[in-house]
């Protein structure tokens, strides 16, 4: 499969939160008002202005405390429920390039509900006029022979970006590598995405996102259901 | 650092300790990263669970202010256990030097305290001399005066018990430390250690690094590849402010400031440079007075003279035993003894200890000048909180300066890397960089001399020509800094021109034929162009991550300093695959050697053309006893200024006999208070810089880290009733402020002396400036005016303090 990928190895993420005002910075998106809720995670979540986010987690596990870092963002799916949900590729498509999942200024007039519902991850978030947004790969940049902001500002090597096959083996290799010393260490729905991450605990421990719900991608089969009455759809949306 | 950032990847062993180098020091964790995927093992110690100790292999606990005790217990247990490096320890550390009978510890007091004066006669730390004025020592390390016996003697106490009963740390996992630490005793095995404000930050700051000092010489750990001593520097160019001078006891290049009982040059030069009379003893700081006239000559040019001992007299000089550091300049103005002030690229206000006495302090003044980017606490101090403007009399001026990137100039990093960086967009509005306001200031102030004035000569005779095209010229200052010949000069065979720059501090003249503003820096900008401003890629022979052709490092483009004791005896390499430098066909390759003399060969019969290797030491030798030091020539544990125990269990003496405390009104201390009940901590976070003066205004930095907050366990939260994310007041003897509470499972109680002790933490970014708010102020409230004899750093990681909800 051609295309590009991200390799996200949370055994070397600090949670310096670079790749966060990175994201921010390059998408000129405005900082939020916020609080501190008792907590490093700050915004609380990802919102129609932060489309990438850096999770912590303090957890116990095998006896041992743990805080887990994991820096959310859109996974660019394979095949994207929500492009399938939107069944609109003026609002939501796969750059034919890279794969990223764009949401375009047409998503105003999805089902935003629908859209967000649909995604495994918990990703896209609503404006207040209901345009959709998310993390876009940056693909302007991407397009120009530049890394994704949040990968180029990472300092450790969590955060990779390249072509998909570059990007597996990569994850591959890693992984045999912290298998010697984390044994339950996996790559979270690699076949299904193009942000693969790798992690060492439960990925729920991390956040309950962090791997698609068994039965998320039946959304597709959900939507083939659907396409089978579109051309009535269609035609009635073309009279209207 | 002795060694480097990118050397931090050729580790075995990391200790991070006094530090949270994941989160203040984001970038090292790229070389530390690499370590570990090398197989590497991280340990890390810390009151808090930090990101750091998200990352480690090893992590344990300690209450802030006990690290010599834990470190003094790694001694111990290196010792017992016979895990040092004979081979080295015997070659290239003092540990066979025999000191004096006269020496003693007891009770926690060294030989020599007066009690009045609250300092050492240090006249009995001394080493015993052969005939020839020379240390005596005893190789093999058996006589039971040589600093070896004394040491194992010193630490016997030091059991991991006792240990674990100051510290709060569990035995097992003292020894869990200690055995992975101390693996790298084996020849060709590498630890590092990776500290920054959390080991200097006390009464004891030095001495916890003299700590760890003796660690890394017992485990051969000093010169080497992925070894070292490394300090984390709090800010990018703290490495070259305090190259330059930043602080009030040194001149340019570690020179020292003169006394007022060095009444001449000759005295000065002489009170200054250390005597040895052995042979083998490079001896570096022979070269003393070398560096001073040059120094000389470079502040006054041509009007620095034999005839008028090269300016000497112009320059002031500070009373004999009297300081003048952060803490002592604040106690004086709060006196009313300093009525002007110039804030220069600072916030005292916020980041000082004791901020409620450093503000009471600026209202006494007269004028103040602040020079900054932004208005701040410091330059607004008279409207803040508890001010009343009416009453201030102060007088209050601004000076705008750019930031960083929109001026020219060198920086030098943790690693000693003088970097060349070049001006990105232009300076906005009426700011200027510093040097243009300096040098400006510099003009005016000499023109006001002009018509007379008090001791005008120092200002007259001041060479000062910084400008170009009527600006500040920041490649004529580093030129400067590097020196000239000022007249033709011979060396061997070569005669240097007269206006060249000199091409290595080897060159530089006692006689005043050379000028150099800082020695240390001589080699950095030569006639083969700025060597700062170099961007070669290529690596070394030994491929270490050396890169000597990317920028410059001090001294002379050596990397990795002491690197003489990287080899053998025979100048060969400890590690053969992570070599530092190697003696081959009669002469050294890899890095820039400890000097070019050949190798020792033996310790019986050394090479008489040799030189021990640690050539900056009198002696020659790395010190396991260190007899210059304010408080001791061996670290001992003492508590800090407040603690929560009645009684050091390491002896009778409860702190740092030698600390300094002030007397003022603000000056306020509790121990052992129940109104004071927790320890207390600060530190920074990765969101937000210093006093947050140049983050806070950052709207996607605030985003992320928008207020102060104190971090707890779950188990104090309980006991006082708070819930996370609520605010609360946070107060000490000095002051308080309201913070959000971070209840965590990272801040665990410690059971110390078989009592439950709590501790809490705080960053101290924020001020009442800024958010608008107001709400958000500095820790810095809280924090003790005391701190280290040697060098008055104050202790602001170990205090008392309480938390209690908000009535």
């Amino acid at each position: 499969m051609p295309g590009k990928s991200f390799f996200v190895d949370t055994t070397l993420c600090t949670a310096c939160k670079g790749c966060q005002v990175a994201c921010k910075q390059w998408h000129d998106l405005p900082a939020e008002k916020t609080e501190n809720r008792g907590s490093y995670q700050n915004p609380a979540d990802l919102s129609f202005n932060t489309y990438k986010l850096v999770r912590f987690s303090e957890v116990v596990a095998d006896g041992k405390l743990k805080w887990l870092f994991f820096a959310d963002q859109c996974r660019h799916c394979i095949e994207p429920p929500c492009e399938m949900t939107a069944e609109d590729t003026t609002a939501i498509f796969r750059d034919s390039a890279t794969g990223a999942v764009i949401f375009t200024a047409n998503t105003k007039h999805l089902d935003a509900q629908g859209v967000i519902d649909s995604c495994p991850y918990d990703i896209p978030r609503a404006s207040k006029d209901g345009l959709l947004a998310k993390c876009d790969m940056c693909n302007d940049r991407v397009e120009n022979g530049l890394l994704p902001a949040c990968v180029a500002t990472c300092p450790t090597g969590a955060m990779n970006f390249g072509d998909r096959s570059e990007m597996l083996a990569l994850a591959k290799s890693r992984l045999a590598e912290v298998k010697k010393a984390h044994p339950k260490a996996q790559l979270l729905d690699s076949d299904d995405v193009r942000v693969i991450f790798l992690v060492t605990e439960r990925p729920n421990l991390y956040h309950s996102f962090a791997v698609a719900s068994k039965g998320a991608f039946d959304v597709s089969r959900k939507v083939a259901l659907k396409r089978l009455v579109r051309p009535f759809s269609n035609f009635f949306a073309g009279l209207g | 650092m002795t060694n480097h950032w990118n050397d931090l990847a050729n580790s075995d062993c990391i200790l991070i300790m006094g530090s949270n180098a994941a989160e203040n020091h984001p970038i090292s964790f790229k070389y530390v990263m690499q370590a570990m995927k090398n197989g590497a093992k991280l340990i890390s110690v810390d009151p808090r669970f930090t990101k750091t100790s998200s990352k480690a292999d090893i992590y344990t606990a300690l209450r802030s202010g006990t690290d010599i005790a834990f470190l003094g217990g790694m001694i111990k247990y290196i010792l017992d256990k016979n895990l040092y490096n004979k081979e080295y320890v015997r070659a290239y550390t003092n540990a066979p030097f025999i000191v004096s009978k006269n020496f003693q510890f007891k009770n926690g007091l060294f030989s020599g305290y007066d009690k009045k004066k609250k300092s050492y006669d240090k006249s009995t730390w001394a080493f015993e001399m052969d005939k020839n004025g020379v240390p005596k020592m005893d190789r093999s390390l058996k006589d039971p005066q040589c600093v070896f016996e004394l040491l194992k003697n010193h630490y016997s106490r030091y059991d991991t018990k006792l240990v674990s009963s100051i510290t709060g740390t569990p035995e097992a996992d003292l020894e869990k430390v200690y055995a992975a630490y101390a693996a790298s005793g084996k020849t060709g095995k590498a630890a590092t250690i990776m500290y920054a404000m959390g080991w200097t930050q006390h009464t004891v700051g030095v001495q916890n690094i003299r700590t760890m000092a003796i660690i890394q010489q017992l485990l051969a750990n000093m010169g080497i590849a992925g070894g070292g001593v490394n300090a984390l520097r709090g800010e990018s160019n703290v490495q070259g402010s305090t190259d330059h001078c930043l602080l009030w006891h040194i001149w340019p290049g570690y020179l020292k400031t003169p006394r007022a009982s060095n009444r001449s040059l000759a005295d000065y030069n002489d009170k200054a440079t250390p005597k040895s009379n052995d042979p083998l003893s490079a001896n570096w700081w022979q070269n003393y007075p070398k560096y001073s006239v040059s120094l000389l000559k470079a502040y006054f040019g041509a009007n620095a003279t034999p005839g008028n001992d090269f300016g000497y007299n112009w320059l002031p000089k500070v009373d004999d035993g009297k300081p003048y550091s952060w803490l002592d300049i604040f106690d004086e103005m709060y006196k009313e003894k300093i009525k002007g002030f110039f804030a220069w690229g600072q916030n005292p206000a916020c980041s000082g200890a004791n901020s409620g006495k450093t503000r009471a302090a600026l209202a006494k003044l007269d004028w103040m000048v602040n020079v900054n980017l932004f208005d701040n606490e410091t330059g607004s101090f008279w409207r803040g909180p508890g001010m009343d403007p009416w009453t201030i009399k102060t007088e209050v001026f601004m000076l705008p300066a750019c930031v960083s990137v929109e001026k020219e100039g060198s920086i030098t990093n943790s690693g000693r890397w003088m970097q060349w960086r070049y001006q990105g967009p232009k300076p906005l509005g009426d700011s200027r960089p510093d040097g243009d306001i300096i040098v400006e200031l510099g003009e005016k102030i000499k023109k006001a001399y002009e018509k007379g004035g008090a001791f005008p000569e120092p200002i007259k005779n001041l060479k000062w020509d910084y400008w170009t095209d009527g600006v500040y010229d920041p490649h004529k200052v580093a030129k400067h800094i590097n020196g000239y010949f000022l007249e033709d000069v011979t060396v061997g065979d070569k005669v240097y021109k007269k206006g060249t720059l000199v091409p290595s501090f080897a060159f530089l003249q006692a006689d005043g034929s050379t000028s150099s503003g800082n020695w240390l820096y001589c080699n950095s900008y030569t006639e083969n162009g700025n060597m700062a401003a170099r961007r070669g890629q290529e690596d070394a022979v030994n491929k270490i991550g050396l890169y000597p052709g990317f920028s410059w490092c001090w001294p002379v483009n050596r990397r990795i300093i002491y690197n003489r004791a990287s080899v053998d005896l025979k100048g060969q390499p400890w590690d053969k695959k992570r070599w530092v430098i190697r003696w081959e066909d009669g002469k050294w390759i890899g890095d820039v050697p400890d000097g070019g003399w050949p190798p020792l060969e033996s310790l019986d019969k050394p090479n008489p053309k040799s030189k021990w290797p640690f050539i900056m030491r009198k002696h020659g030798h790395a010190q396991i006893f260190g007899p210059g030091l304010a408080d001791g020539p061996f670290p001992e544990h003492y508590e800090p200024l407040e603690c929560p125990v009645e009684k050091n269990l390491m002896s009778e003496q409860m702190m740092n006999p030698t600390a300094p405390i002030y007397g003022t009104a603000e000056d306020i201390h509790a121990t052992c208070d129940p109104r004071f009940p927790f320890v207390g901590t600060t530190y920074r976070c990765v969101e937000h810089w210093q006093t947050g003066l140049m983050t806070r205004p950052q709207p996607w930095l605030m985003e992320m880290q928008p207020q102060v907050f104190v971090e707890m366990s779950e188990e104090l939260a309980k006991l006082k009733g708070i819930q996370n994310g609520e605010r609360v007041l946070a107060s000490s003897a000095r002051g308080s402020l309201e913070c959000t509470a971070m209840v965590t499972k990272r801040f665990k109680p410690f059971i110390i002396g078989g009592n439950t002790i709590h501790q809490v933490g705080f960053p101290w970014h924020y001020g009442w400036r800024w958010p608008e708010t107001g709400t958000e102020e500095s820790v810095n409230l809280l924090t003790p005016s005391t701190g280290d004899p040697n060098t008055r750093i104050p202790e602001t990681k170990a205090f008392m303090v309480n938390v209690s909800k908000l009535r």
